[in-house]
């Protein structure tokens, strides 16, 4: 039961599923996380640390928690259905687009948070100066603010995009395991662990071990040259 | 000193009139209500206890070939205790059926009292299933849709729970309009509508337990499987829709 017969295409699928998804989340945590991480950091209103706050909560709730509410939320009784309707879906659990509306609420801190961070450590005087020499705020920003953040983009680039690869609960318990779908790559080695299927199983978890090195590796390297510029 | 020591050996030969032991019993998810409903009335009458953990009945197999710490395994089949027995995981003299599985389709908002004319329709976006290739009721369900002739033109709409007890979830929050589950998942549930298909549509879901090796000198594993053979344990396995062997 542990050869590899079949099981190619597969695990081709599901790492194909899983670049995809962890993109695709990455992309829209950068463009939704950059305006929020900056009013984050800019902001005097005594009630953005509550915001702050709600959003790195996936950082200690249980991945059980999430799936539990947004398979509610997702469900013909929430939100995600009446947003399903639109294009006749009853649910959009057990769909890609479901995964992605998860793997962005689960994967928000590790991109807001660095890129907050970066903008912080400017402080305020490179703007003033910006200012002083005529930049409009969004010419500021552009010239000034996010080139100096850029290790903090990048590292949570790579951390979002990891931490999607690496998401495993909420996936399962609004995924329902569709191959080509919903069936990424670690539903893809539970399911081969479950099912005594041990050479793939190997065959993934050993590369997610490589690859998870990697991504560890790269974000100190970066922080380290980058982060003292 | 003397007093102290005679009071709690009293105390504890008053307390426990035999020695009580506790077995650990991996539970396939479709047995779950009356396993529990079992190992109360089990401690009840023995003392023993029965701590369950419910799973796939591939998940278990898999981590009892690890060395899990079970010392009972009820299967949703038969295949895998006797696997386990013949890998030297298990006591192979101690294996019997407990109970055979009975297959429901189960909606919430269908009306699926005419499963058959439902799922030729194909008039739905989901159809859960358990993962066949780790539960046995999800194979099954497959064995079904194979026998209508229907396997290809529905695996687009097939959602798979992990379990037989995620799929039932599944159809419960109504997130898939329809899904297999065992029929004793719904020996406590009024709603919506149920199809019990034909066994000629698919293999005997027959379910074994076995003694596991870790359990082989476990007075409470041993006893946990002689009172699941008795009548009273039999008693409510019939009434979760189970057919007794």
């Amino acid at each position: 039961m542990s050869s590899l017969d079949g099981a190619g295409d597969d695990i081709g699928q599901a790492i194909r599923l899983t670049l995809a998804l962890a993109s695709l989340t990455t992309v829209i945590l950068l463009l939704l996380g950059t305006p929020l991480a900056w009013w984050l950091s800019r902001s005097r209103r005594w009630w953005k640390e509550m915001i702050a706050t709600a959003l790195a909560m996936p950082l200690v709730l249980p991945p059980t928690v999430l799936g539990f509410y947004l398979l509610l939320a997702l469900g013909p009784q929430g939100p995600g259905g009446a947003l399903a309707s639109l294009w006749g879906a009853r649910t959009l659990a057990f769909s890609f687009p479901g995964l992605v509306i998860g793997s962005v609420l689960y994967s928000a801190p590790f991109v807001v948070q660095p890129i907050r961070n970066a903008f912080d450590a400017i402080g305020e005087r490179p703007l003033e100066v910006a200012a002083t020499l005529r930049a409009s705020p969004w010419r500021a920003f552009w010239t000034v603010a996010a080139p100096l953040a850029r290790a903090g983009f990048l590292t949570g680039a790579i951390l979002g995009f990891a931490h999607t690869v690496g998401e495993f609960g909420v996936v399962l318990m609004i995924g329902g395991n569709i191959p080509g779908k919903t069936k990424v790559l670690s539903v893809a080695i539970f399911d081969y662990v479950e099912t005594s299927q041990w050479g793939a199983a190997h065959l993934l978890a050993g590369g997610m071990v490589v690859f998870s090195f990697c991504v560890i590796l790269a974000t100190t390297l970066i922080e380290k040259r980058m982060g003292r510029a | 000193m003397k007093l102290a020591q005679i009071l709690v050996v009293g105390l504890i030969a008053v307390v426990s009139p035999l020695r009580a032991e506790v077995a650990h019993v991996a539970v396939a998810a479709n047995v779950t209500d009356p396993a529990k409903e079992i190992a109360a009335a089990f401690k009840a009458k023995t003392g023993h206890e029965a701590v369950l953990s419910f799973g796939s009945s591939g998940q278990f197999y898999a981590q009892i070939k690890q060395s899990a710490p079970f010392d009972v395994f009820l299967s949703a089949d038969a295949a895998r205790p006797q696997a386990l027995a013949e890998e030297g995981f298990a006591v192979p003299e101690s294996r019997f059926a407990y109970a055979i599985g009975k297959l429901v389709l189960w909606s919430r908002t269908l009306d699926v009292s005419d499963g058959e004319a439902i799922l030729r329709a194909q008039n739905f976006a989901k159809l859960a299933i358990a993962n066949p290739a780790a539960a046995p009721y999800g194979a099954a369900a497959l064995e079904l849709l194979q026998a209508l002739g229907l396997e290809q033109a529905l695996r687009p709409k097939i959602v798979q729970g992990a379990t037989i007890a995620q799929t039932f979830q599944f159809v419960n929050t109504d997130n898939a309009e329809l899904g297999f589950v065992a029929l004793s998942q719904l020996a406590g549930v009024a709603e919506g509508s149920r199809w019990l298909p034909p066994q000629r549509l698919y293999g005997e879901i027959r379910q074994d337990a076995v003694l596991l090796k870790v359990g082989a000198s476990n007075a409470a594993a041993r006893a946990f499987l002689d009172y699941l053979k008795g009548p009273e344990a039999r008693r409510v396995l019939e009434k979760s829709g189970y057919v007794l062997p």
